[in-house]
């Protein structure tokens, strides 16, 4: 019993990071057909902002709340990442829209661009420049719409990119004269330290859960509890669902698709953010965070399907849940006296990269019954 | 006029082959040793961008685990050259099996003592590989972005299967080649070294009028077809599954081939030619040599390899932004890549921007725009 408590929770934890992650592809990839191959980078920016607030929340005025600062970097892990995915649909994605094999291509172009901007910017004016497109972005939108129609519109946007740049070099300058560690650019990985009160473990009937783990369940709970009743309640939610069922009609009844578009990737930018929190409380944090988890996504959203968030939930779990049960060998624990070749094939899977080849092996042969994944798109396109 | 439509004279096509072969044979005096060796890795390496414009540019399936095969290929010619040359080591197997401790060389190496196997068993297993695996996945009709995905996926399992297995192949440490013995010649000597790179560019030109018979005829506008509109080949009555698990093979074998020149001249083969990177760089040579032009992916290949070392010897931080910067270009601005720009109406709208060219009179109700915002 205990043992078996101690494998769903272990494959809980490893099922609710990946849930996390792939939450946002798969909105994406169902709206628009994009896989963007970026996503890992940006939850890699997201555990990033996890590490500045962290950083500046030991500056003597935050110091008194440094215990919350997980839960702010939360909200900003979910802006950067969001901004960032805006403009990169706003420049890049929409450009290419209908062809998603160019699409998989430019953002991998943007991936490998993340990657060596935190190699080689100061994280201090890294921050300063999100912050600048974060005001270029969305102060032009808060006109009132007086402004907004008139033809000089364009000016006051311009003068509002200059406002912003002016505010991220200032920030920058005054976050990188005050936290030594982000004035100079470094390659190396930084480590995400928990606040004291989550570390430590738990114990419920008899077992210790470490409070990290529970965190991320927690905060995986969250973002899909969030999402759903987004989906399914707000008027956007509505708007999004529709367009992902029919594009071309949801146009034509005057829904707004482009800015459905926007949306809908930042959003889905913005739980990679979360997820990035989520990843840098299990480990270091490097340019590279994001490449461990993004093809576990990717294997996530093949699996689940993209007619329903359920599918997501339940291919999270499902690959979690199988990652720790032959990752670790547990069947073997669970039926000691099995005959040899068995357990030898099972002791050959039981570590971490065995395990994922088994997983794989396993998915293909389900592809092979359901080729859609769990839960298919309904239509009646020869194409689908 | 565009450039593929010039029919060249029989006496240009004959001295361009004349001076071709000229610059290969006299390659080796002309460079100095470490650029050769570059330059023979670099024409090896097009070889495989042969094989992703066959599936990608002709047919249309994004695979971005080309990798797989090409390192299959490469495990190959390495397990066999340190079978041949393990004379001396204990139990007459490859050193690194005495380190885990493994007496008996494991059943699936044995084939490769004989030489005559292992030429065949460079290009059969990535081919039999990549068969199996598109097979199963064309199959359900996996297309698009899931088939890319997928072959991700897959080339990440074949990572992680070559990196844990010590025992079996040295894991992450790889199989080198550069200390071995090929027909009583050190394999890292410069004279074999120079043979190696006569062979290979004969092989590349070998490969390349290969891809042009593969798509040209039926089988080829088929391949076409299917990427165009998949849906309508299957109409027509053509069962597309056979001729994309066909050119997905034969990629492979391409790709495996390359794979096992690529190792003989750089002297180690290890997981590192499975990573993901490596393999979306090789779509990427295609896509700005100019993919559906064979002769642009070999140009590609070469160039962007070639331009890689440049940068990376001057400025080692900056390769990464212009390649990511490339990969965004290419997609946005140059879509049928630079050899496709010349040979489409590129030069031509360039010139009539600066008013050097008249503009051809057309009739717009008759032009048909060729892509259509969303069939998928």
């Amino acid at each position: 019993m205990e043992l078996l408590l101690d494998s769903l929770f272990n494959g809980v934890a490893i099922g609710s990071v990946l849930l996390v992650a792939a939450l946002g592809l798969a909105i994406v990839f169902g709206l628009m057909g994009v896989i963007n191959l970026a996503h890992g980078e940006l939850m890699m920016l997201g555990a990033y902002t996890t590490y500045v607030t962290q950083l500046i929340f030991k500056l003597p005025i935050l110091k008194p709340f440094y215990n919350s600062y997980i839960i702010v970097s939360i909200f900003l892990a979910f802006i950067v990442s969001g901004v960032v995915g805006i403009l990169l649909e706003k420049t890049i994605i929409r450009k290419l829209y209908g062809s998603p094999l160019e699409t998989l291509l430019a953002t991998w172009g943007v991936s490998l661009i993340l990657q060596q901007f935190v190699r080689s910017v100061p994280l201090a004016y890294g921050t300063g420049l999100v912050i600048s497109l974060l005001i270029g972005l969305f102060l032009p939108t808060t006109f009132p719409s007086k402004i907004k129609e008139s033809i000089n519109f364009r000016y006051f946007k311009f003068s509002s990119w200059i406002f912003a740049a002016l505010t991220g070099v200032l920030t920058g300058s005054v976050i990188s004269s005050s936290v030594s560690k982000l004035s100079r650019a470094s390659a190396r990985n930084v480590d995400v330290t928990a606040p004291s009160w989550m570390r430590g473990q738990v114990e419920i009937i008899g077992t210790a859960f470490p409070k990290t783990r529970l965190m991320i369940i927690v905060i995986t709970l969250i973002s899909v509890i969030a999402i759903t009743l987004f989906l399914n309640q707000s008027a956007w939610g509505m708007r999004i669902r529709a367009v992902t069922q029919n594009r071309q009609m949801s146009d034509c009844l005057g829904i707004s698709t482009e800015k459905v578009d926007i949306i809908t990737f930042g959003i889905g930018s913005g739980l990679a953010g979360v997820a990035g929190v989520a990843v840098s409380l299990l480990g270091s944090v490097g340019p590279n965070v994001g490449g461990n988890y993004i093809v576990g996504c990717f294997m996530v959203v093949v699996l689940g399907g993209v007619g329903n968030l359920l599918g997501t939930v339940l291919a999270s779990f499902g690959i979690g849940i199988m990652t720790d049960l032959i990752g670790a060998g547990r069947l073997l624990s669970i039926w000691p006296d099995m005959p040899l070749p068995l357990s030898n094939t099972i002791n050959f899977f039981a570590t971490t990269s065995m395990a994922r080849v088994m997983i794989f092996a396993l998915i293909v042969i389900f592809l092979q019954f359901k080729p859609t994944g769990l839960f298919p798109q309904k239509g009646r396109m020869v194409e689908n | 006029m565009s450039l593929s439509k010039i029919k060249f004279d029989k006496k240009i096509v004959l001295s361009f082959w004349i001076i071709l072969i000229a610059l290969i044979v006299a390659a080796p005096t002309l460079l100095p040793v470490f650029r050769l060796n570059l330059l023979g890795r670099y024409l090896s390496l097009s070889i495989v961008a042969l094989g992703v414009d066959l599936i990608w540019g002709y047919t249309g399936l994004l695979s971005l685990g080309q990798g797989i095969f090409f390192a299959l290929g490469g495990y190959c010619a390495a397990m066999y050259l340190q079978i041949t040359s393990s004379s001396e080591f204990p139990n007459n197997i490859p050193e690194f099996f005495a380190l885990y401790g493994v007496e008996k060389l494991p059943f699936f190496w044995e084939p490769f003592r004989s030489p005559a196997f292992t030429f065949f068993a460079i290009w059969i297993i990535p081919a039999l590989v990549a068969g199996l695996i598109g097979f199963l996945v064309f199959r359900n009709r996996i297309k698009g972005v899931y088939f890319s995905i997928l072959t991700q996926a897959s080339l990440l399992v074949f990572f992680n299967f070559f990196n844990g297995q010590q025992k079996l192949i040295n894991g992450t440490n790889g199989l080198k080649t550069d200390v071995t013995q090929l027909f009583g010649q050190m394999v890292g000597s410069e004279s074999m070294q120079r043979i190696f790179f006569w062979i290979t560019s004969l092989l590349v030109i070998a490969a390349w009028f290969f891809a042009k018979w593969v798509v040209k005829g039926r089988f080829g506008n088929i391949l076409i077809g299917i990427r165009d509109d998949e849906p309508r080949v299957r109409f027509t009555g053509y069962n597309p599954v056979i001729f994309k698990t066909i050119i997905f093979s034969i990629a492979g074998g391409l790709a495996g081939i390359s794979g096992a020149l690529y190792t003989v001249q750089s002297g180690i083969v290890s997981p590192q030619f499975m990573t993901v990177p490596f393999s979306i760089e090789m779509v990427i040579w295609v896509a700005v040599g100019g993919r559906g032009t064979l002769l642009g992916a070999i140009l590609g290949a070469v160039f962007i390899n070639y331009a890689k070392s440049l940068v990376s010897e001057a400025l080692p931080a900056s390769w990464m932004f212009i390649q990511g910067g490339l990969f965004i270009l290419v997609v946005t601005a140059l879509p049928e890549g630079v050899l496709g720009w010349l040979q489409g109406d590129g030069p031509r709208n360039l010139l009539q921007r600066f008013g050097l060219k008249r503009k051809i009179e057309t009739y717009p109700s008759l032009e048909v725009k060729n892509k259509e915002g969303n069939n998928e």
